[in-house]
């Protein structure tokens, strides 16, 4: 499929054909995707469909040789990212991701609203804690004080964290294993429920936004740290 | 291939050049003075006429109000954001500019915006590569610096096209710096280029594997560079010549163009020398001197190169890499001699840097290259390819001044994004979208690129339009926006706003010699210009006649500067340039023992007109420094 690229008989650059990534990159749907295999493929691509080599070419060619290539750079770019290959499938597959982004923070701060921030239960207590200490620090900074103590326990709370982040990423790691035996499974002319999709699904989504809630906590010490 | 000629232009601060691919390595294309460099000044003599490069550097002395220097600076800009640089550079704004107006800088009572000025120095430059190739140029790679933001590298562009150039890529300066590295080596490794140049700082990290230089990661500031060391140097003798002599000089052009070049010289002699002497005549017959050890200049210049500092820890940070995986480290640009600039960069990479390349020459031989994989490629070029990134972050303005990223900076280029964008009211027939660049989360704290409006929307509820709009970064880094009203199917129309731009109108209204490319005008100008050659050089030799070297000449050597003399004026009257070229090239060689002995009797003159040849700067405020008091006589 990846030849649909170019022309089956000149071997020109052609128009892009509206496909998600990963048909784009002739993949299955699937998660746990050889990176560097991916790699190799880009750069065979770059060298084909990358506007500095098709400068000599008609302007339509042109055209398309810049959409072609960035169209490869944009997909490139989310798929080789485990966090952004696992938020694109969930999006094609019709899943509409909570951003808990700093700009979605900045946002609901800024227009007053309540932002709807689930904390992951098992993390109640630590972020109540977390957050005290972090308010301390802030106090603390305006009035020119530094506490070494109190920086260090929260180096080694924000320390755990990043091990929690880590674990997510293992833990986000066995889900694709399952997705992918199921998708496996599908093209195999085993027929998958909808529901066990939809249940596989929602486990990804959970770890991702688990995981996202501790990347925000994590930025915010380093802000209160850095500052 | 392609039979058209495209050679590689390095637009910088201080100088510009142009290169191309000479067989399989590239060469600069001097200039009529014989000088690689192209300095990047440019003044209007007493009829008005355009002068640029060495030609241009008396001017800045003479009468500076008709001449101007580090105009890069002042690219892509509005009018609130060179509050600082008017501190310190003598830039004339012109006095009926409008806020969000293109800056006009004053050239006598001429007015000039940067792109202009730019255009005149990129003119010059297709002239001497037309000269050199005895053919006309209209296309070309131009390198901008890799931290450049998005209405500097249109700005870049409309510079070209008024100078009559096709631009068929705009380069990072330190991504161009690699390829005329890697050119070199063909080695595959992690490579990092640190630009530090007269106005302007990046900082590249790039994978080089198989001919394909990949940028993993860029950052830098665009407003750094050898200019702020001499400005700081300015500042101090300014400061001394009040405190001391209680004399101001500040608004005294010809006086600081004075201390400006005595500066710089003295900057590039402490790269070599443990100390130097200031010495420059004043206003009043007084002369300012001063002595400054090396010690005291790195000691003055730490702050200036401090702030290379954090670009270069983000970098390596963005580009997920320890600086003991960086497998190299190029230093490019002229103030990369200063040893404590080396000394920084060791310490920050902890290996030595390679120095090997001309640091000002680099860029433009790395342009050169490119053209050259833009024509077609040759043997040498053959499995090159660059994969650079867009080095600022692409958002747009949402509810509540919040800026949303919608492609994230270090992202390969061309990239882009979609956005799906619907109506408020019902009918609605308009929606403004904002477009920023930066990394802040506030969009007021970004830098605005452009307003959209996205027009003659189709009258729907509110709600129910879903208008897809496409945001593109081309190769060039330059943001292309498309829309489209997806239950219409039907194009919007997009009105582009750009913040700090010229309209297409504007641009095309200023183009230089729209015919510059016409074969028979490119003719005339070259009779006309080895005209103006042979008048100068004639001139010349009347005056050699009268000096007395003359008297030194043998017979014989008299009979050939007659013979060719005569030559050259009755070639001269016809219209065949090639044949006035040649009648001068053999009169130069006839009267190159005159030059010699007149050279010889006026040593002292000579060399006097000479000291001039270094770079360029300003003016400025106030600067605390640890140095003695300066003396007078």
């Amino acid at each position: 499929m990846r030849a649909m690229h170019f022309c089956q008989a000149c071997g020109k650059v052609q128009p892009p054909a509206p496909v998600d990534y990963f048909t784009f990159f002739d993949l299955p749907r699937k998660l746990d995707l050889d990176v560097a295999a991916l790699d190799k493929v880009f750069y065979e691509l770059s060298r084909k469909l990358h506007p500095d080599l098709n400068a000599q070419a008609g302007s339509q060619e042109q055209a398309w040789s810049l959409q072609q290539s960035s169209l490869l750079n944009d997909a490139h770019r989310t798929l080789k990212d485990p966090i952004k290959r696992t938020q694109y499938l969930l999006r094609l597959e019709g899943v509409e991701l909570e951003e808990q982004s700093k700009t979605a923070t900045e946002q609901a701060r800024s227009t007053g609203e309540v932002k709807k921030q689930i904390v992951p239960p098992e993390l109640l207590a630590e972020v109540f804690d977390l957050n005290m200490k972090l308010e301390e620090l802030r106090t603390q900074k305006k009035m020119g004080e530094d506490d070494p103590a109190l920086i260090e326990e929260i180096g080694n709370q924000k320390h755990d964290l990043e091990e929690k982040q880590e674990a997510l990423l293992h833990e986000l790691q066995r889900r694709w294993k399952v997705w992918d035996g199921m998708i496996q499974r599908e093209s195999n002319g085993q027929p998958v429920s909808e529901e066990e999709r939809r249940q596989e699904r929602d486990k990804m989504v959970d770890v991702l936004n688990r995981r996202n809630y501790i990347r925000n906590l994590v930025r915010d010490v380093n802000e209160v740290l850095e500052s | 291939m392609a039979s058209d000629r495209i050679v590689g232009i390095d637009l910088g601060t201080t100088n510009s050049l142009v290169a191309f691919m000479q067989g399989e390595s590239p060469v600069v294309i001097p200039g009529d003075d014989g000088s690689n460099l192209v300095p990047s000044v440019v003044a209007l003599d007493e009829n008005n006429q355009p002068v640029i490069g060495n030609a241009a550097r008396k001017y800045l002395t003479e009468t500076p109000e008709r001449a101007v220097y580090s105009i890069k600076r002042l690219m892509g800009r509005g009018v609130e954001d060179i509050q600082e640089e008017l501190k310190f550079f003598p830039f004339r704004l012109a006095e009926d500019l409008q806020a969000g107006e293109v800056l006009r800088i004053k050239l006598g009572e001429k007015t000039f915006t940067p792109p202009e000025i730019s255009a005149l120095i990129l003119r010059q430059l297709k002239r001497n590569a037309e000269r050199f190739f005895g053919a006309p140029v209209t296309k070309a790679v131009v390198t901008v610096p890799a931290y450049f933001n998005d209405a500097q590298r249109q700005a870049t562009k409309d510079a070209g096209r008024i100078a009559g150039l096709e631009v068929l890529r705009l380069v990072n300066e330190p991504t161009a710096a690699s390829l005329a590295y890697g050119l070199d080596k063909k080695q595959n490794g992690i490579v990092a280029v640190y630009d530090l140049g007269g106005g302007t700082f990046d900082i590249s990290i790039l994978k080089l594997h198989d001919g394909i230089f990949e940028v993993i990661s860029t950052n830098g500031d665009t407003h750094l560079g050898g200019d702020d060391i001499d400005n700081l140097l300015i500042t101090i003798a300014l400061d001394d010549t009040l405190g001391d002599l209680g004399l101001d000089l500040r608004r005294n052009a010809e006086a600081v163009q004075a201390i400006r070049n005595a500066v710089i010289e003295a900057k590039i002699a402490l790269s070599s020398q443990p100390s130097v002497k200031l010495d420059v005549g004043l206003p009043g017959g007084k002369r300012y001197l001063r002595e400054i050890t090396r010690e005291q200049f790195e000691q003055l210049i730490q702050p200036i190169i401090d702030r290379t500092v954090g670009p270069c820890k983000q970098a390596l940070k963005d580009a997920g890499l320890k600086p003991e995986q960086i497998d190299e480290v190029v230093l490019v640009g002229g103030s990369t001699r200063i040893p404590k600039v080396r000394a920084l960069v060791k310490e920050l990479f902890h290996r030595e840097p390679h120095t090997d390349l001309n640091p000002d020459e680099v860029v433009a031989l790395g342009a050169a290259v490119q053209a050259n994989i833009l024509g077609g490629g040759s043997e040498a070029t053959e499995n090159m390819l660059l994969l650079d990134v867009t080095p600022l972050s692409l958002g747009i303005e949402v509810a509540g001044g919040v800026t949303d990223k919608i492609i994230l900076r270090n992202s390969t280029i061309p990239a882009s994004a979609t956005q799906f964008y619907t109506t408020q009211v019902d009918g609605q027939a308009n929606v403004a979208i904002h477009v920023l660049q930066g990394e802040r989360e506030l969009a007021k704290d970004c830098r605005s690129l452009a307003r959209f409006d996205l027009k003659g929307i189709p009258a729907m509820a509110a709600g129910m339009a879903r208008i897809e709009v496409k945001f593109l970064i081309d190769a060039n880094g330059i943001l292309h926006v498309s829309a489209r009203e997806q239950r219409s199917g039907k194009e919007a129309e997009i009105q582009v706003q750009p913040s700090y731009g010229l309209t297409d109108e504007q641009v095309e209204s200023m183009i230089l010699d729209s015919f510059d490319s016409a074969e028979e005008d490119f003719r005339q100008r070259q009779v006309i210009e080895a005209r103006n050659e042979a008048d100068t050089i004639l001139a010349a030799l009347e005056k050699g006649k009268k000096s007395p070297a003359w008297g030194h000449l043998t017979t014989d050597e008299k009979k050939k500067i007659a013979r060719t003399e005569k030559a050259l004026i009755a070639v001269k009257a016809e219209d065949d340039y090639q044949a006035i070229r040649k009648a001068i090239d053999a009169l130069n060689q006839g009267t190159s023992r005159l030059a010699e002995l007149m050279m010889d009797t006026a040593v002292s003159t000579a060399l006097k007109g000479k000291t001039m040849d270094e770079a360029d700067m300003g003016e400025g405020p106030t600067a605390p420094h640890p140095m003695a008091k300066a003396e007078f006589q």
